[in-house]
């Protein structure tokens, strides 16, 4: 699917158009607490976790079916962060839905705090799998998605992996086999958002055309603005809907996305804004 | 001389076993790499076909699934060749398995030299020291049939990961009876008043008939399975200590980061002893027969006999002084 042409769009957007700018605020919150996490701790992944705040606002505010008063009800839709980096993000959604206390946000990468600089169930059970070792996410998903399927629960699994991760062998390894095993209650959001650390994309290893490299590993494939709302939510449905094989949505973001000088900047992969930095950020954000 | 009888080997004990865990719980999920047929998880998977997945040749996304798996409640068993296994597979059963302490079951077979002709890149020297290197990882290496069984039923009621090396030979039977298997707990044959061999896997038969060899030589030597390499049994090799006063280690495995790694460490925490150990060099193997190669690389009783006899005489001597 084209970011552009979708009737789909255009429905899930007058369905949920009471709550979509809520959602925007909801997610200008959660760039908020990335930015005062990463400032606090003095390091961690801002421009990784600022791309993907849209997908996990609409994931957990609006798709997935789960009960924060009850992390381990057998029959959650799951959640697996591949892209271990960008957990400011998911930490702040969990807090924002009730899993964490929204001050806790704040202990990020101290010594003793359950939100290390990479998710670790061990400190924290609700989290699906430790990541932060690129490449495994999307096994693990697979994983998940098969085991549910065993138990005949109608689950879903989603799994955030990172474009840059997608040059690693095992994601299409898992790629293969999640088709090969026709697992279609897993949905895999890859966040585009062109940059990895030592630069862009394109320049250490290009992997465009990714659409064709997806479909031709047996996938449904969609691809939509991962900053938009109503795209966001048209395509988890359509995902969901999907018979028989696996589906991904190449989500087009902006690495950074909110702050204007962390847009599109290599830079700002792993390092954290200085103290004026993070003042500028949060007026930007305000 | 105590003569054994050869039995099935320690992968064919482990292929009849999880067909039998499949059949009493259900939550019991198996995964290969297209060895199947080697590792006899196969079995398994002709009985269970929707609990069964050959992922392809391809480790790295096997352990990973099983993580998955796991997570949603499955026991997964998983399996292929010990150097695949262990080298392909080794960040995600470090990420994955070891650190969250993921309840998977590795069982890797063709484990050793003793798989013989197919040579070095087949053969797995090192696979006990990688499983031992992952914080929380049990790592197990049983004798014979009754041993397999036991210990890979106990590996299932383990909540934790469990490391378990098979192997492709026919081995000899050690425990004809069964026995009481624990995990983490040595089997004590017997404790010698001049030394005790510790040891596991092949190197057991070996240990025995040493001791046979030895007794005609006119020293009492005792033996004991140490099928668990870690965690060590600390308690046994301290006990083995204090009554023989010198020990010798016996592996299919190189010299670093396997039995004998542990049981030094074991006695040197606890009771300071003379120690030998027999176990490969630090090298690769080649392609030859299994006796070939156990004869080459020093693994075979004749070995162990001259590393009771060299304890023996370590302990003999008065302590070092150390000079300036």
């Amino acid at each position: 699917m084209s970011p552009q042409a979708s009737g789909l769009r255009a429905r899930a957007a007058d369905k949920k158009s009471h709550n979509l700018e809520e959602l925007a605020d909801k997610a200008k919150v959660v760039r908020r607490h990335i930015i005062r996490m990463i400032s606090e701790a003095g390091s961690g992944h801002p421009g990784g976790s600022l791309s993907m705040v849209e997908i996990l606002v609409a994931l957990f505010f609006h798709t997935l079916r789960h009960r924060p008063g009850e992390p381990d009800w057998p029959d959650r839709d799951r959640f697996l962060l591949s892209k271990g980096h960008g957990c400011p993000a998911l930490y702040s959604v969990l807090a924002e839905t009730g899993y964490l206390p929204v001050e806790e946000l704040m202990t990020f990468r101290k010594l003793g705090s359950p939100l290390q600089g990479h998710p670790d169930r061990r400190l924290l059970p609700i989290l699906e799998a430790s990541t932060g070792s690129l490449g495994q996410g999307l096994s693990i998903a697979v994983g998940l998605a098969l085991g549910a399927r065993l138990d005949k629960r109608s689950c879903r699994t989603y799994v955030i992996i990172g474009d840059g991760e997608s040059e690693e062998g095992q994601v299409w390894e898992a790629a293969m086999f999640a088709a090969h095993q026709k697992v279609d209650n897993l949905t895999a959001i890859v966040d585009c958002n062109g940059i990895q650390l030592d630069g862009f994309t394109r320049d250490i290893l290009d992997m465009e055309p990714i659409v064709p490299k997806w479909k031709a590993f047996g996938w449904h494939v969609q691809e939509i603005d991962g900053h938009d709302f109503s795209q966001i939510f048209a395509a988890f449905k359509k995902a969901a809907s999907t018979r028989g094989r696996p589906s991904v949505i190449l989500a087009r973001t902006v690495k950074g996305k909110g702050v204007s000088f962390m847009e599109n900047n290599p830079a700002f992969h792993g390092k954290a804004p200085t103290k004026e930095q993070t003042e500028k950020a949060l007026q930007e954000l305000s | 001389m105590q003569e054994f009888k050869l039995g099935p080997a320690t992968r064919d004990a482990y292929g009849e076993t999880l067909l039998e865990l499949g059949k009493e719980n259900p939550d019991i999920v198996v995964l290969d790499a297209d060895l199947s047929e080697s590792t006899r998880t196969k079995k398994f998977g002709n009985t269970f076909p929707e609990r069964f997945f050959n992922v392809g040749i391809a480790e790295a996304n096997m352990v990973s699934v099983a993580v998955g798996l796991a997570r949603a409640g499955k026991i997964p068993f998983i399996s292929s060749f010990a150097c695949f296994l262990l080298c392909k597979g080794y960040d995600q059963l470090r990420i994955g398995v070891a650190f969250p302490e993921s309840n998977v079951k590795i069982v890797a077979s063709h484990g050793g030299i003793s798989i013989g002709e197919d040579g070095p890149s087949q053969q797995s020297v090192e696979d006990i020291a990688l499983a031992c290197a992952l914080p929380g990882m049990w790592a197990v290496v049983p004798a014979d049939q009754a041993a397999t069984s036991a210990l890979v039923r106990k590996a299932a009621e383990h909540v934790g990961p469990v490391y378990i090396r098979v192997g492709r030979p026919k081995v000899p039977i050690i425990y004809p009876d069964g026995g009481p298997f624990e995990l983490g707990k040595a089997f004590v044959h017997r404790l010698g008043k001049d030394a005790t061999i510790i040891a596991n896997g092949l190197l057991l038969a070996e240990a025995f008939k040493a001791e046979n060899l030895l007794r005609q030589k006119g020293l009492d030597v005792g033996v004991i399975d140490m099928h668990t390499v870690k965690p060590v049994d600390e308690d046994a090799v301290a006990e083995a200590a204090r009554v023989s006063g010198a020990l010798v280690t016996a592996e299919e495995h190189l010299l670093t980061g396997g039995l004998a790694n542990q049981v030094v460490q074991a006695a040197a925490r606890t009771h300071p002893v003379p120690i030998e150990c027999v176990g490969i060099r630090d090298t690769y193997a080649e392609s030859g027969t299994p006796e070939q190669l156990m004869e080459k690389y020093g693994l075979t009783a004749s070995h162990v006999v001259r590393a009771v006899e060299t304890v023996v005489q370590r302990k003999k001597r008065p302590s070092p002084v150390l000079a300036d």
